[in-house]
């Protein structure tokens, strides 16, 4: 049976990752930077990619990786979303890496030993909002919302048979930011003509969108509760009526039903972390982690929206402010819910993986 | 005394059945296997148990299914409360004399908490217990006591001292059922059964040796007694589920299927899936030793959950929907969540987020107790009881 709590070695992963957090990363620091001419943060990126080894947490040992599983990357992925620390761990150690790791080959071996390593970042050439369900719109020339491919040094842009693995800087190819909703993760309209670069050849990479749908999850996780926990500290010292307005029974209500739903979705992205760590790269998703990641992404999405709606709300005009946080987490969580799959995309999926057809 | 791990479990229950045919007397046999340690697996050995870690009890539940069973439906409140109340704060004479006809369902409890001033404000309650030499003259009245009418023990909370704030006077007794003075009266609920009653109590006299804890704590005593509620019903592992039972509805008949049900389905379906993998991490992190504050919820999550089920299966029911089973007015002897007809279900439903703690309350204690939220404003602590506003 698969466990839905945190092991030790996950538990160690999570406090490194933290102090990291904790000493680099602060709001207003993340506001000034998204908003500057490095939006990602190449200092932090450092940092976690080669000291603490989240680069190479999903490569294989044998490439250089720590070789760990989905859950590890979850947890690391609470702890982004706590801090909507903007590196691209989930464009490139995550998605680009989980797709070069269901491609055979030389091709995709190499690239996976320079990721692990940290040296050099990678990004999957295909739209954030694309649904794991639905073939892949035609994306020949041009893709649409592509995150992390700002700054990452290699470009995977899907053809025919597999992966073309393309130099950011090759001649062929143009990467245009575009200003974004979601201010800590960015997007960006890829064209390209022709290009140079070897094929890696893999199988449907519709698969690699439904992995990373089930580990978003965790990062909706981290910033649900960031969200509940700093509405929750406010509320106790934000003094209205000669009381805590966090004493006021119509708030508490709301908190207890938020706090509820964040723990649903605990559980529900554990879930989905653990079912993924029993599939292995190249083997096929099982239906059970398919269920799982369609019902973590299902919850998760809407719940990171909700509590980062609420935040705002129970923050007054604070909350409403440049300046206050609660922004960053609410762009990133109505991003995220398009990304890879809304919602709904995944409980329509549940129709068929559940046996809940529609009417005929 | 030796650690009790699953093998050890098989032996033990290969041992009782291999002297114990399940053919014979049905009583005999469920108090032979509550000798054996194999009632309730945590439990003490001499009371049922073995002192075995709880999540060893379903291992025993499956290697003896088919055998006599205790109808645990049948004796919800003495299983899930009046044990554990018994077993943390009972003397070891009540033990001894209660635990055992219990377990077997020989004796059925009900819980006379609830009066007609006192609900989710139990601790105002008025029902007096005064002292009469070694004996407790009850007098009051309690009320949505269900099963009172098979019962033949109450978990009883009385008031000892009026002049006390109102959460201090209170003492906890076991009370006879069959003694003079205690009269029960059917009330007739939504769904036209009476699985609950009104209990009256005029001068009814309990030995001392019936009371539960020390004169004055208990509401320390109820408190174990409602945590232990809450839990129980939220965390039933049902093989049926309502979701379940809506699903099923759901596949064999096709023709009832529209886009907007299909919809509010699915998203019940991951509700019910998220409530699932939440009660599923929470019996780890018990069993863990880790209890997390997530306990509290389960029951909230259950009642809303029980509630939109039925309430999408009527619908979708649409004819038969408009009909129900049975509304004569009768004595249930059992309760079911999830029995009889698609009306029943949804009737029934709706007393999930009343009983054993409104969702309301829920919600408060969650605020409070888990995130830490300060306390509204209140006037009734710390007045002597006799002087409340009511
Ligand atoms: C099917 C069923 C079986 C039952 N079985 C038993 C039994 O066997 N033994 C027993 O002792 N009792 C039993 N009960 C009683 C049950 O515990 C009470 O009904 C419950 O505690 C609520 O009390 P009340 O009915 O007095 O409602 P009240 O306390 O009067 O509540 C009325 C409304 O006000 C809300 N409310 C009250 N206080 C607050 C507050 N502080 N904040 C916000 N909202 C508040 C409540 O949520 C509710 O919606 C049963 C009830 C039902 C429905």
């Amino acid at each position: 049976m698969t466990s839905l709590l945190y092991g030790e070695v996950e538990e160690e992963l999570r406090g490194a990752v933290r102090e990291v957090l904790a000493d680099k990363v602060s709001p207003a620091g993340v506001l000034a930077r998204v908003t500057g001419a490095e939006p990602y943060d190449p200092g932090l990126w450092k940092v976690l990619a080669r000291d603490v080894g989240v680069a190479g947490l999903l490569v294989p040992e044998e490439l250089g990786g720590a070789g760990a599983s989905a859950r590890e990357a979850a947890v690391v992925l609470e702890e982004l979303g706590r801090s909507v620390a903007p590196v691209p761990f989930f464009s490139s150690a995550v998605l680009a890496t989980r797709a070069l790791s269901v491609c055979d080959g030389e091709v995709a071996r190499a690239v996976l030993e320079r990721l692990a390593a940290g040296e050099v970042t990678a990004a999957l050439v295909v739209p954030w909002a694309s649904s794991p369900y639905r073939a892949l719109s035609d994306i020949s020339g041009h893709a649409r919302g592509v995150v992390g491919a700002e700054v990452a040094d290699i470009l995977l842009i899907p053809v025919r048979d597999g992966l073309a693995v393309v130099d950011a800087d090759d001649p062929g190819v143009t990467v245009s930011p575009v200003t974004s909703l979601d201010l800590t993760r960015r997007v960006a309209t890829v064209s390209w003509s022709d290009f140079s670069g070897p094929v890696a050849k893999c199988r449907d990479i519709r698969d690699v969108l439904v992995f990373g749908a089930g580990l978003l999850a965790s990062e909706q996780l981290g910033l649900a509760e960031w969200c509940l926990t700093s509405t929750v500290s406010y509320l106790k010292e934000r003094t209205q009526f000669a009381r805590p307005v966090g004493s006021f029974q119509a708030l508490k209500h709301r908190l207890a039903d938020l706090w509820l739903e964040v723990v649903g979705a605990r559980a529900a992205a554990r879930n989905a972390a653990a079912h993924l760590s029993a599939s292995s790269s190249f083997a096929e998703i099982s239906v059970d982690a398919r269920v799982a990641v369609a019902v973590a992404q299902a919850h998760c999405g809407a719940v990171a929206v909700q509590a980062a709606e609420e935040c705002i709300q129970l923050h007054g005009g604070i909350g409403m402010t440049w300046e206050h946080p609660a922004h960053l987490y609410l762009k990133r969580a109505k991003a995220n819910e398009i990304a890879l799959g809304t919602p709904a995309d995944h409980r329509d999926a549940l129709a068929t993986l559940a046996d809940l057809p529609g009417p005929a | 005394m030796i650690d009790v791990d699953a093998s050890e479990i098989k032996t033990r229950v290969q041992k009782f059945l291999d002297s114990h045919a399940p053919a014979e007397d049905p009583v005999a046999f469920l108090r032979a296997r509550f000798d054996a340690g194999l009632a309730w697996v945590n439990y003490p050995p001499g009371l049922g148990g073995l002192g075995a870690p709880r999540d060893l009890q379903p291992l025993v539940d499956q290697l003896l299914r088919g055998t006599p069973d205790n109808n645990p439906g049948r004796n919800g409140i003495g299983l899930g409360m009046a044990a554990p109340t018994l077993l943390f704060h009972g003397t070891e004479e009540q033990k001894q004399r209660f635990l055992r006809p219990l377990w077997t369902g020989e004796e059925i409890w009900c819980q006379l908490f609830s009066e007609p001033g006192a609900g989710s404000d139990l601790a105002s309650l008025a029902t007096r217990a005064v002292r009469d030499g070694n004996e407790w003259v009850i007098d009051g009245q309690k009320v949505w006591t269900s099963s009172a009418h098979l019962a033949r023990w109450g978990i009883l909370v009385a008031r000892t001292d009026p002049d006390l704030p109102k959460h201090r006077g209170i003492t906890y007794f076991i009370c006879d059922m069959h003694a003079p003075g205690v009269e029960v009266r059917p009330l007739r609920q939504i769904t036209g059964e009476a699985e609950f009653n009104e209990v009256f109590l005029t001068g009814v006299r309990l030995g001392d040796e019936l009371r539960i804890g020390a004169v004055g704590d208990g509401w320390n005593v109820a408190r174990t007694t409602l945590m232990n509620e809450r839990v129980a019903i939220g965390s039933m592992t049902l093989r049926r589920t309502a979701v379940g039972i809506l699903a099923e509805t759901w596949r064999e008949r096709p023709e009832l299927r529209t886009h907007d049900l299909h919809q509010r389905l699915l998203k019940l379906w991951v509700r019910a899936e998220v409530t699932r993998l939440t009660g599923a991490r929470l019996r780890e992190q018990l069993a863990a030793g880790e209890p997390g504050p997530e306990g509290s919820g389960m029951k909230l999550l259950f009642a809303r959950l029980h509630q939109e089920a039925f309430g999408l299966e009527v619908e979708l029911l649409r004819d038969e929907g408009l009909e129900y089973d049975d509304w004569s007015f009768r004595r249930s002897d059992t309760v079911d969540f999830l029995g009889r007809g698609p009306g029943y279900r949804y009737l029934r439903a709706k007393g999930n987020s009343i009983e054993g703690g409104t969702s309301e309350i829920l919600r408060n204690i969650i605020a409070e107790r888990v995130l830490g939220l300060p306390a509204e404003p209140r006037a009734d602590k710390d007045l002597p009881w006799k002087d409340l506003p009511r």
